[in-house]
Parts: C-alpha cells; structure tokens; sequence
C-alpha cells in the first residue's frame, strides 16, 4: 500500500527543474508510504549503442564506501569493456557501451550483493528504504533533470521493508512501473514467466505486474495491448503509473478502490495518490484537476 | 433345547471417509435447495487450540504465589498509544462485538450490566448502539463497520472506544448477514431498512480500503472525536503478521485478532469452517509482528476466537495478548443451547423450540433462524423474553468472574503477581501441531518444528 | 455574528477541528473560512452546529464528514468520502468529488456539481445526493433510503443490490446492476427532482429525468428464483 506520484514537463525549459518540482510531491505522500521511497528519471538518450545501469551498492559489505573505480577498472580488465560511472552515496550510474547482458552477468558472478536498479538509454533510478524526505535528501532528488519521472513511497503489505523490494520495479530496458494496491494473484503470474526464462528479483506482487507487462512489450505488443493484457491477467486492486522512455501511463482496476488525481496545465501534467501531493506545483490553480477513471488508459507522451 | 439357526445377513456399514453422512447430507441439501448453508456461532471441526498448551507452574526454581492471599492484579489499559482517555478495565477479559439485531435487547442490556459490574468492556456491533446497551455498560466500545447501519457522530462521541473492524474469525473477507425473520421494526428502524427483509453486510467498507486508505479514515474519527478515545482495528486471522503490522502502521491503538473459532450471528457455512487460521496460530502471528515493529505493550493486542475458560485467557495472555475479547462463551452462560429458560427463578423446558428448529441442545447453531429456544438471538416478542436482563447478567457476570479467579489461580501458580506477567516460557505444547503453530515447544523438548 | 477564517498553512488541522466542535458557540462565529486546505483530509468533520464553513481550494479524503446541521461549501474537488455518514445539513463540492461520496449519508444533501467517481452514495441510508454531472460505476451500490439526481451519466453496475432508496438519471447508466430497474416518472418525482434541483441550485428540467428503483426481487432468500447472489 503506497503513494504514487509522475511529472511530465512539456516546457523544454522545465527539465532543469523536474527533481526541484518533484521533490515535495514525493514527500506529500510519506503517510501512505513512510517506510521507502524511489523514482525513476527518463532524460535525454544516450547516443548509439550506450547504455546505463542504475546500481545499488547498499546490499553490499561495504555499502556506501564501496569501490566503484574498483568496478570501472575491473570491467576493463576482465572484459575490457570502458566504462564511466557517475556516484551518488551507495548509488551509481555506469556507462557503457557494450550488451548490458554482459556486463550483467559479470556483475552478478563478480558482485553478486550489488543490485541492479535500472538498465537503458533513458532511465536513471533510485530507491531505498527510508522516508521520502530521508531518500530524497539522500540523493538529492532535487537536482534530477529530465523529461519525466515516476516516483513511489511504501508502505510494505506482504513483503518485507527492503531497498529491492521498494518501487519503482524495473523490467527490460527503460521500463518501470510503480503500484498502489495489492494484487491477488501474483504468484501465478510468477509461475508462468519463470519457465519462459524471466528472473524474479524479489517476491513482491509488484515486480510479478511489472515483469508480465515488459514480457508483453518485448513479444510485440504496443503499450495498450500490453495493458489490456494485464487488466485479462492481473487480479486484484492497483493503480499502476508506467515509465518509458517517451511516455507516462497510467491505469486502475475496474473497482478503482486505490485513489489517483491528475492535475495539468499547458507546461506539465502530475499524477499522485492524493491532491496534497499536487498542492504545491506552479500555478496549479489553474491546472485542470480530474480522477482517472476506472480501466482507462491515460497516456502522456514526453 | 431347541436350538434355531440364525440366518446371516451382512450390512455394509462402512462409511466412506470423503463421503460421510455429513457431506451426504451436505449435497443432498445443497441439491434440494441451490443455495449455501447459512448458520450461526463459529467452527465446529477440531482446529489446534489452547487445549494443546500447557502451563508450567512454579515448583523449585520458580516459586508460586499463595493462591487466596497473595494479590495478583487483572488491571489492564487498552490504548495507550494516541488516545488522550485510553480504557481502563480491571479484568482482561472483554465481551466482543455483537449486535443489537442478531441480540435481543434484553441481552444487550444484560451483558451490559455484567460487564459493568465486572469493570470490564462491552461492545455494540453491526446496526448501532442501543439507549439499553450504554445505559447499562460503563464501559462501550462502539464498532464502525463496512455496512454502517445505524452508525451516528451522536453515538461515536458516547463512545469510550471505537473498534473499526475490517473482518471477523468467522468469516474474514466477508459481509454478515441478518435473516428477515430477526429485522423487526425496531432494528428495521435502526438500520434503515425495510422490516423483514433479508439484510446483507458489506465485505469492504464503503469509504476505504487499505491501510493507506485507513491511516486516513482514523484521522477521520480521531478528529471527530477531538483524539480522546482509543481506536481499535478489528481483523479476522489470515494473513495475521502482515495485516497486524498494516494495523500499526494505520494508526490504531489496540489491535483485535478474532481467530477462526470466532461466532457469527448467520453466515455461509463454507466461510466459518474453511476460511481463516486457528486462534493459535494467529496469536503469535500477531505478537510477532508487534515485536517485530517494537511495538509489544504500546499497541495493545485483543485476541479472541473461542476463548472459552479461564485457562484459555492465561494462555492466550502468556502468548502476548494484553487481553481477550469473548462472544460465544457469554452466550452460553447466557443459556444458548440449554435445555431449560428461567422465569421467575425456576427453569422451564426449551425442548419443544429446538425441536421446532429441527435441532437440539447441544448442536443448535440457529442464531440466523431468530428462533432461540432460549432467547438469546433472537428479535422474536414472546422468545425474547425467556431471557431477563437481571437473569443473564447475572449469569455473565459469574461466568467472568470464575473466569478471571481461573486465570489468577494459575497465574499466581506460575509466580506472577500481575497476569500480564505470565509469558510464553511458561507454556509448553501437547501436540507437535501446536508446536508449530504457536512457536512454543513441545512438552519436554526445546523442539518447535521447523525451527 | 462574525466571519472567522482559518489559513491551514499556518494552524494545524486538529486545531481548526477542535475550534468547529468545541469553541464555535461560545465565540457566536457562525461564518467560518477555511484557506489553502492543499487537498488536506478530514477538513470539517463531526460539526454539529448551523455554521457555514467555506473551503476554498481542494480538499481531501472525508471532507465535511459525519455532518449535522453545518454547510460546508468547497471551493475546489474532494477526495474520498464527501460527507460520508452526513446526517443532516449540507455539504455543497463545486468541483469533483473521488469514490464514495456521500456514503452512508443518514440525513442532509451532498451537491456535487462535477462528476462523482466511483460508489457514490453506496449504502446510502436517507440522505440527498444531487450530482451535476456523471458518476462512476457501482454507484448507489445497496443504498437502503434517500434519494440520488444524477444529471449526467453512470457507470456500470447502477443501484446494485438497491433497497428503498430512489436514483433519479437524466442521463444514461451503462448498465444497471442487480434488482435495479427503470420505473415510471410520477407527478412526485417530477417534484421531488424539482425541489432538490432548486436546493441544488442546479437548472435541468425535472421531465428529463428517469426514476430507477429496487425490484425488491433480493429482499428475500428464494432458492428457486435464481438470484443473482
């Protein structure tokens, strides 16, 4: 049980600010979810065949202090792949130019306790437990720059309080997806993607809604078949916000029982679980406020 | 001698095991009718219970308190968290939520009354609070359900306490029910309904739903109530860990974990006897879950769901409730599935009434009938009165108070001079089963499987 | 008698409550102003006293609340829960309200002038609710007395379960649920939709409007009817 929040700035000028702007959204919604927070940024492509992995180092023996260049140089060395990587407390983002399968699979035989947050050309992402406030002064989500974002806050149902269990969940490249409400099956779900070779990081419900959306995009779907899917698949309450490189969406159950109100104006368009969250954003007196309605499909582009 | 062959015939009477009279009887009646079985009070099949545990008195290395003499205290506060006037009760033995509809009012009144005299709570349930009920009950705690029938801001703020209650033993996940025979005119009127009527209750309530969602709604009762009184959350045992720990992180003051055996004035059959977890195994779920959120002793924690004796009480104590809520138990002091009433202080036969249910004493379960033999659940003007107020409160009140001597007798045997002392090293298990389910260990073993 | 307001970016909610229940009377401030209530919950809640409380902005969950007597008037959209369990009095939402507005409302009328989301006027047991535009599904779900006027649309699954209470459309339901049914317009609805239209402040001429009530075919156990349970 969460809150959820998305941004999507359509002023050029305001991609500076999107963190600055999201930041408080992120805190209105520490009382539905005051035990962990994150958010997943899409900004600008990287060119040609670059790619980036948001990392987590807080598993690890040496959480925060652990040996990025380390990593860079080990990289090097063993697959001599070149790599920047960019720090933030227990936080990185690597740069590569390479498959991302194979710096995956070197990471998870030569760093096994790192957690993979994110891969993509896009997608920059963050969670860890804590309150929004503690996460978001953490890595100083205020000066994330970006087109748009989705960020969630926790208030752990069925699985535990952990930083990979905290949203938003992550599929395939530049995809995520945060949740309010609690699925009814997902451990079927999990059951029939595992034997088509799809790897669960946690037992959370969300990961299983996550996971099954990205399998249908990547068997072809475009992102309203894929939804459709999931409204036949999925069982249970939730209101999902999605991420993808050029794109925000959002759907609820046909009983819309988890709550969800937009506000947009001609420079940005905001989602959250509750008006608190929206209160403070520009001129939002004269934004247009509206429920998403049951079973729709709202969809944003960047 | 005249002596005459018998002739031999052989009857077959072997019953099958997944086919036995009673679910012969089961699909014959589902066959006759195409509707579930509705009844009252809660599971008949055996589950692990507090029968399954045992108390190690003192002796030796402990010592016992003198059983007549030496005080052991019953006090007990319920809602220390947030609320500015938690409810303090001299025994931690409280009477569960049971409403005016599926109870006469006579009943209400006298449970009122015994609970009173015992210093002890009382509690209204689904279709509001009766001017019987609070008269009577120092102490009430008002229940805030998901049908709200005849829910008020008038009665919320006559309340000492407000349970919000999300699911009960019986039937968690579900609505209750209150066959049309029982809505008189009186409840009809209380719950805005029309007399007769078979009344149905909602699964979920209508204005939340999560604990995100019901962080909100407390807020709500607690600024209605300018934060004075302890809210409670009331959840039916199944996911018991997580739903208690949901119920912390909501807001509440106390949490009330019913356990299957819990009564219910009319619901489907297959929900009493086969949704939700034992008693047992839900105590220490729950007391797990406040542990694991150090919230042991500031968030209180009622358990109930067949507590019948004053050893279940200790027992369900010693596991780390700070105290029990009782429903069945009180109805049967009460004279539910008796064979006699009492009028004027003599007893009067009940038989014909039970037979007119089809039924005797001893396996009635028509509370949705509205026809109690004795007058317990029922609306009905000439039954009801085969309970008197003064009658059944008096039978209640000596009904708690052997209870609460049961549980001070072997507290003190167990050297506490406070039964909120008594801790779970101080019970062993019977049975391998309630081992595990209670994570206490087997008698004379450290052995809990799975551990 | 004198307007007093209260700015919520500055006084702590529960400190605006406690002022409505406790110290309203004795101050004889009959006219109360609510600023920059930010989507905060549970603004008004519990009044019992003839007080006229403006909101001015959004609101959240449970605003108005369990009302008796009060106006409570909001400048902006609700959350969850309008006027849930009002009893009497008025709450009056110039935006949009989220679900469940006005459940279990006993008493009083909800005047939303939006659209209403999802399960409004669920359970609903004597109060008025007038929407001035459409609501969601499940709404009116076994709403026992009272009356809804719902000058747009509805969702699936209208007036569910209905007992005795009366759903005046002007629109269309996208379904009706179980034991809901259209009836015909009598001299008495044309006025009672025209009474509370005016109370509303709403202008729809009551003619267009379609009467839904109970079957009444739920009221009783019928193993051989085939219910719809």
């Amino acid at each position: 049980m969460c809150g959820i929040v998305g941004l999507l700035v359509k002023t050029p000028a305001l991609k500076q600010q999107l963190g600055q702007l999201m930041v408080p959204m992120l805190i209105g919604m520490t009382e539905r979810g005051p035990d962990s927070a994150g958010l997943a940024v899409f900004a600008d492509p990287l060119k040609g065949s670059a790619r980036k992995l948001s990392l987590y180092s807080g598993l690890t023996e040496d959480g925060a202090d652990f040996n990025w260049h380390g990593l860079t140089h080990g990289l090097k060395e063993h697959l001599s792949v070149e790599s920047q990587i960019e720090v933030k407390h227990n936080h990185a983002v690597l740069t590569f130019e390479v498959s991302p399968d194979l710096v995956k699979k070197w990471l998870h035989e030569h760093h096994p306790l790192l957690h993979i947050l994110s891969t993509g050309q896009t997608i920059d992402l963050y969670k860890d437990i804590g309150t929004p406030t503690e996460v978001a002064n953490r890595y100083d989500f205020a000066s994330l720059t970006g087109s748009h974002l989705v960020g969630h806050t926790r208030m752990a149902t069925e699985s535990a309080v952990t930083p990979d269990r905290a949203h938003p969940f992550t599929a395939g490249e530049d995809f995520c997806l945060v949740h309010n409400g609690s699925l009814s099956n997902p451990n079927s779900l999990r059951r029939m993607l595992e034997p088509r070779g799809i790897h669960f990081d946690t037992d959370n419900d969300t990961e299983a809604a996550c996971r099954f959306l990205e399998w249908r995009l990547r068997e072809g779907d475009d992102l309203e078949t894929a939804l459709q899917k999931g409204f036949e698949e999925l069982d249970g309450f939730f209101t999902f916000l999605m991420g993808t490189p050029d794109k925000l969406a959002l759907i609820r159950d046909p009983f819309a029982c988890k709550p969800a109100v937009v506000a947009e104006t001609d420079d940005y368009v905001a989602i959250a679980s509750e008006f608190r969250s929206l209160a403070h954003l520009p001129d939002v007196k004269h934004a247009t406020v509206f429920e998403p309605a049951p079973e729709e499909m709202y969809v944003w582009n960047a | 001698m005249d002596m005459k062959p018998v002739h031999i015939k052989r009857r077959s009477t072997e019953e099958s095991a997944s086919f036995d009279r009673r679910i012969i009887d089961y699909i014959q009646n589902a066959a006759a009718h195409g509707l579930y079985e509705i009844r009252g009070l809660g599971a008949k099949r055996h589950v692990p219970h507090f029968d399954d545990l045992l108390f190690l008195a003192g002796s030796m290395s402990r010592y016992p308190l003198e059983g007549y003499r030496e005080k052991c205290v019953t006090k007990t506060i319920l809602g220390t968290r947030f609320a500015k006037k938690p409810i303090e009760l001299d025994i931690p033995i409280t009477i569960a939520g049971m409403s005016f509809g599926a109870l006469s009012a006579n009943v209400k009144e006298a449970l009122g009354r015994a609970a009173t005299e015992m210093g002890t709570s009382t509690t209204t349930g689904d279709g509001g609070m009766t001017q019987e009920e609070r008269g009577s009950s120092k102490t009430l705690v008002y229940q805030c359900l998901p049908s709200r029938y005849g829910f008020n801001p008038d009665d919320l703020r006559k309340a000492d306490a407000i349970e919000v209650v999300i699911g009960q033993g019986a039937k968690p996940g579900g609505g209750g029910m209150l066959l049309g025979q029982k809505v008189n005119p009186r409840v009809a009127k209380m719950r805005t309904l029309p007399e007769g009527v078979d009344q149905r209750s909602a699964c979920r309530h209508p204005d939340w739903t999560g604990p995100d969602d019901l962080a909100i709604k407390i807020q709500e009762l607690r600024e209605m109530t300018d934060w004075e009184k302890p809210i409670y959350v009331k959840v039916g045992a199944t996911r018991t860990f997580n739903d208690v720990k949901l119920a912390v992180h909501s807001g509440a003051d106390v949490v009330v974990v019913d356990g299957m055996q819990g009564g219910t004035a009319a619901t489907q059959t297959c929900f009493i006897e086969h949704v939700g977890i034992p008693t047992l195994a839900a105590v220490r779920q729950a007391v797990d879950a406040l542990e694991d959120l150090d919230m042991k002793g500031k968030v209180q924690l009622i358990v109930s769901g067949g507590i019948r004796t004053g050893a279940d009480v200790a027992k369900a104590l010693a596991m780390g409730a700070d105290a029990v809520a009782i429903g069945q138990g009180v109805l049967f002091a009460l004279g539910c599935n008796s064979e006699t009433y009492i009028r004027d202080e003599q007893h009067y036969s009940a038989l014909d009434a039970y037979d007119a249910l089809g039924t005797a004493p001893g396996f009635c379960h028509h509370c949705h009938t509205g026809k109690c033999p004795v007058g317990v659940t029922t609306q009905d003007a000439e039954l009801e009165q085969r309970l008197q107020p003064m009658v059944g409160a008096r039978r209640v009140r000596n009904y708690l108070k052997t209870l609460n001597m049961e549980l001070t007798t072997i507290a003190r045997a167990c050297g506490k001079q406070n039964v909120h002392h008594l801790e779970r090293e101080d019970l062993v298990s019977l049975t391998v089963e309630a081992a595990a389910m209670s994570g206490i260990p087997l008698a004379g073993t450290n052995w809990v499987p799975g551990r | 008698m004198e307007r007093v307001s209260f700015d919520l970016a500055k006084t702590p909610l529960r400190e605006v409550n406690t002022y409505l229940h406790q110290q309203l009377v004795a101050d004889d401030h009959r006219h109360v102003e609510v600023l920059n209530p930010d989507g905060a919950h549970n603004i008004a809640v519990g009044l019992d006293q003839p007080v006229t409380v403006e909101i001015h902005g959004h609101a959240g969950y449970y605003a108005g609340g369990m009302n008796k007597k009060a106006t409570v008037v909001v400048h902006g959209s609700v959350g969850t829960g309008v006027a849930e369990n009002m009893m009497s009095g008025k709450v009056h939402v110039k935006g949009f309200a989220s679900n469940g507005a006005g459940a279990t409302a006993h008493g009083g009328l909800l005047v939303i002038e939006g659209d209403a989301g999802l399960r409004c006027g669920i359970s609903l047991k004597g109060g008025n609710i007038v929407v001035g535009g459409s609501v969601g599904s499940f709404s009116a779900f076994m709403a026992q007395a009272g009356r809804m006027v719902i000058c747009g649309n509805a969702g699936d699954a209208l007036g569910d379960s209905l007992y005795e209470a009366v759903i005046y459309i002007r629109g269309e339901p996208k379904s009706l649920g179980a034991d809901a049914r259209f009836e015909p317009m009598t001299d008495a609805d044309y006025t009672a939709v025209g009474e509370l239209l005016r109370e509303a402040g709403l202008d729809h001429d009551p003619k267009t409007f379609k009467r839904i009530a109970s079957a009444r075919s739920l009221y009783h156990w019928n193993a051989d009817a085939n219910q719809e349970y």
